[in-house]
């Protein structure tokens, strides 16, 4: 196995743990259940492209424009819908996913900017994107990046979003202000998968709207339940699992998908936390043991809390 | 004039067929308050037994109309027995519900894929003249369509209205808890209402192979279907009939204009209903439980 090949698998991964991490602040900390995810990194993945080709900008302002366009769009869907109960929410989000799609997929356009004529041909897609995303800088990307959830997820804002997840009701007669704490969760999980759709065209190298169809954004979410709704370390363990085990287990094949929809259907009903249960690694007790043995346990009834939920 | 009439019949023809899909959404709907997408792989299994009963055992078309049924009744009996009913007994959220039925649906157009393969299958021609009434001229196997969506459709209706069985579904969907303290059998009921959803589903899916394609990728149009049940308003039954067949006639029109845009108007439309009438044309409006 060739490290161009591993190289590859491993941009794969931070990639799509950036759009699992944005998605992990939306359902496991905030309990909203995206099916429309793939339409948000699709619109990073066109403004990235667009960007860079046509208004010859550097990758990393593409970029942060890519996530910033994903982000009002975000915010745009949330004001609209983040009212809506139960399901409906989920409904909006398939509907707005598959809409974002089949406009890409309509859209005829062509200009021309610095000389260049840039033409943007519907289903075709576009091709002969510069490949800039390179492992290192994809990796230090997803560092920023996971500290940041970390911090925010330990804010005060991560608490209300937590407290969102767990009950609605009690949150907002706690004098939470659930809209925005949703709103909030929205957005960043937007900027998340437009910063993640730039680095996916500028991996691949080309683009077209089929590959963001809906069993994308199911597989992003199963990948956030199957690590363990709210937790970062379960993010990246689930990330790293269903990205690039079966990428290793080539010789499965079609059979990966089958093991996906089982994996989901044994956790919901055997654990429904996923596999870290809502626990970080710092909590578990081998991690504590490891690093804070120095240290006297300041409770003595918190050691028992990493061993199960 | 014609040209619109024409239109008009191809697009009943059309919203029959998501009304037999879309009345399993609203029947599961209405009782445990959740959106069931694992329909889209029942139908779809229907589909394939329609395929292998008519091709491979050579059945003649009214019985492999009638396994049809049954197993696509079968697979969601089965489903609801392994799937949900541990959720259902934990009494878990319906987050999670939803989470298990992509799970499901997920399994089982994979499962397809890997087991016979994903190229897309053309049922034998079974129907292939077509009747001229007043210009108009209607294939047998859309005005099979018809027929059997509302012969179909009529029979659920009944059910539902008429019979002892149809008076504890309409009692669970008003209150489970309440009815089951009232001596109805609840899991009796979740039984029935995905056996019907699920027969139902096998007929659809055999007529949208008459009348398309056989892939295991028809869950993009059973999506439609349950576009039609949000559309008509999710856990209402003529909710899902009228909006279906409103659905399908205004794609067709809009297929007409220009047919790339067919699929955006279904979820440009999904999107619109959701934010002015989220409720739907005659769906409850369900006051979130606390």
């Amino acid at each position: 196995m060739s490290w161009y090949y591993i190289e590859g698998i491993l941009i794969q991964s931070c990639y799509t743990l950036l759009i699992v991490l944005g998605l992990s602040i939306l359902t496991g900390y905030t309990g909203m259940f995206s099916f429309g995810h793939a339409g948000f990194v699709c619109i990073g993945a066109y403004i990235a492209v667009i960007c860079t080709m046509s208004f010859g900008l550097p990758y990393l302002v593409a970029l942060i424009i890519a996530g910033l366009v994903a982000m009002a769009l975000g915010a745009l869907l949330g004001k609209i819908t983040l009212n809506l109960k139960g399901d409906y929410f989920c409904i909006a989000t398939l509907g707005v996913g598959e809409a974002i799609r089949l406009i890409f997929n309509n859209l005829q356009l062509s200009w021309t900017a610095n000389g260049k004529e840039f033409v943007l041909d519907g289903a075709k897609g576009i091709a002969s994107i510069p490949l800039k995303t390179t492992f290192v800088g994809s990796l230090v990307i997803v560092l920023v990046f996971v500290t940041a959830t970390a911090l925010l997820m330990n804010s005060k804002h991560g608490r209300s979003m937590l407290a969102v997840r767990e009950d609605e009701l009690a949150a907002q007669m706690s004098g939470i202000n659930t809209f925005r704490s949703k709103m909030l969760a929205m957005c960043m999980s937007a900027l998340y998968a437009g910063i993640a759709g730039g680095m996916l065209a500028h991996y691949f190298g080309y683009l077209q709207p089929k590959m963001f169809m809906m069993v994308k954004s199911t597989e992003y979410t199963i990948m956030v339940i199957f690590g363990g709704m709210g937790s970062i370390t379960g993010a990246v363990l689930g990330t790293v699992l269903l990205c690039a085990l079966p990428e290793l287990l080539r010789a499965v094949g079609d059979w990966r998908l089958v093991m996906y929809g089982l994996a989901v259907i044994i956790i919901m009903i055997v654990r429904p936390r996923g596999l870290m249960g809502g626990k970080e690694i710092t909590d578990l007790k081998i991690f504590r043991a490891l690093f804070t043995a120095k240290k006297k346990p300041t409770l003595p009834a918190e050691d028992g809390s990493g061993a199960d939920s | 004039m014609q040209y619109f009439l024409q239109q008009l019949v191809n697009g009943i023809c059309l919203g029959g067929m998501y009304a037999l899909m879309s009345v399993g959404y609203s029947l599961v709907y209405s009782i445990m308050n959740f959106s069931n997408f694992a329909h889209g792989g029942v139908i779809m299994v229907g589909a394939y037994v329609g395929y292998f009963t008519l091709t491979a055992l050579g059945c003649p078309f009214f019985v492999s109309f009638l396994l049809c049924g049954l197993g696509s009744g079968l697979l969601a009996v089965i489903i609801e027995r392994l799937v949900y009913s541990p959720l259902r007994k934990r009494h878990a959220p319906s987050l999670y519900f939803i989470i298990s039925a992509m799970g499901a649906s997920i399994f089982l157009e994979n499962f397809v894929i890997a087991a016979i393969d994903g190229t897309p299958r053309n049922f034998p021609t079974l129907f292939s003249n077509s009747i001229n009434i007043g210009g108009i001229s209607l294939g047998v196997d859309s005005l099979m369509m018809i027929v059997v969506s509302v012969v179909a459709l009529l029979v659920l209706m009944f059910i539902i209205q008429k019979t002892k069985v149809g008076l504890a579904i309409r009692a669970c969907s008003y209150s489970e808890k309440a009815s089951t303290l009232m001596g109805i059998n609840g899991d009796l009921v979740i039984f029935t209402i995905f056996l019907m959803g699920g027969v139902l589903a096998g007929f659809a899916g055999m007529l949208y192979g008459m009348r398309f394609i056989v892939r295991p990728t028809i869950g993009q149009v059973t999506n439609k279907s349950f576009v039609a049940a949000v559309f008509g308003g999710l856990g209402s039954l003529p909710g899902a009939i009228v909006g279906s067949v409103l659905l399908g006639v205004m794609e067709i029109f809009v297929a007409s204009f220009n047919s790339n845009l067919r699929d955006l108007f279904v979820y440009g439309l999904l999107i619109l209903v959701l934010v002015v009438k989220p409720s739907g044309l005659m769906g409850k409006v369900v006051e979130d439980k606390a």
